[in-house]
């Protein structure tokens, strides 16, 4: 099931350079997004998105889990989405593993049950079904 | 984010646990609102309101059989809720690309 995100990429720095990345207010901007980040549990924190027709919005977060340099989690958002980074050194490299996880609201139930009850692959399966009953009609 | 009409959005119409119950059963086969409501213990008038904001949706259509009114499933709307979660996955996979470049220029 996948109404929880996740991804895994290797790096091939150490998981103390890639922490640092991670961790790093000024780094954290340079390759996320402009923040007030700070690693401390409890810490309260806005990441700045910037979209690129100007506009502006802040994502309030709050620090849940510092385990430096294994595990980062901070909550996403005014939904409370939670954000999980774990790190396993691998070969000399990094790998991470991001988690975006219980989205809430509206969208996040509707996006859970879609998954939850196969729609995703029903959407998939019934689609092609149904654009070609209407190519058939129009045909 | 745009404001959107509620009663049209596709979030709004599946966030009640009756009408995706009824988008499941509409999965399995068209059905009249008769043997639609026969599932539930609410009303049949209850029925046909969450039908009509399926319809307003477009989750389902109605197909007329003889006398009846059959509804049948739409499931297009649905690629919203798929889509919304893309953004997050693009901007995920964005994101973690960026982290690479930023590492491989080692500051």
């Amino acid at each position: 099931m996948k109404h929880e995100l996740s991804f895994e990429k290797l790096y091939p720095q150490s998981p103390e350079v890639v922490w640092r990345a991670l961790t790093d207010s000024a780094a954290l901007g340079q390759w996320l997004m402009e923040n007030d980040f700070e690693p401390r549990p409890g810490h309260c924190f806005h990441f700045r998105l910037k979209s690129r027709l100007g506009f502006e919005r802040l994502i309030p977060c709050q620090v849940l889990k510092v385990d430096e340099p294994r595990l980062l989690q901070y909550t996403w958002g005014s939904k409370g989405s939670i954000v999980t980074f774990r790190l396993e050194a691998t070969n000399g490299g990094t790998r991470l593993r991001l988690e975006h996880t219980g989205f809430g609201g509206v969208r996040g139930h509707a996006f859970g049950w879609l998954l939850s009850h196969g729609w995703a692959r029903k959407i998939h399966e019934l689609l092609p079904a149904v654009l070609a009953d209407m190519a058939a009609l129009k045909g | 984010m745009l404001t959107r009409n509620a009663s049209s959005d596709v979030f709004y119409a599946v966030a009640d646990p009756t009408r995706r119950a009824l988008l499941d059963l509409l999965a399995e086969r068209e059905e009249p609102v008769g043997s639609l409501a026969a599932h539930f213990a609410t009303s049949r008038p209850a029925i046909s309101q969450h039908l009509a904001v399926l319809l307003r949706t477009r989750l389902v259509k109605v197909r007329r059989v003889g006398r009846q009114r059959h509804y049948c499933l739409q499931p297009k709307p649905l690629e919203q809720i798929d889509n919304w979660v893309a953004l997050y996955e693009h901007f995920w996979t964005k994101k973690l690309d960026a982290l690479g470049e930023h590492l491989r220029r080692g500051k």
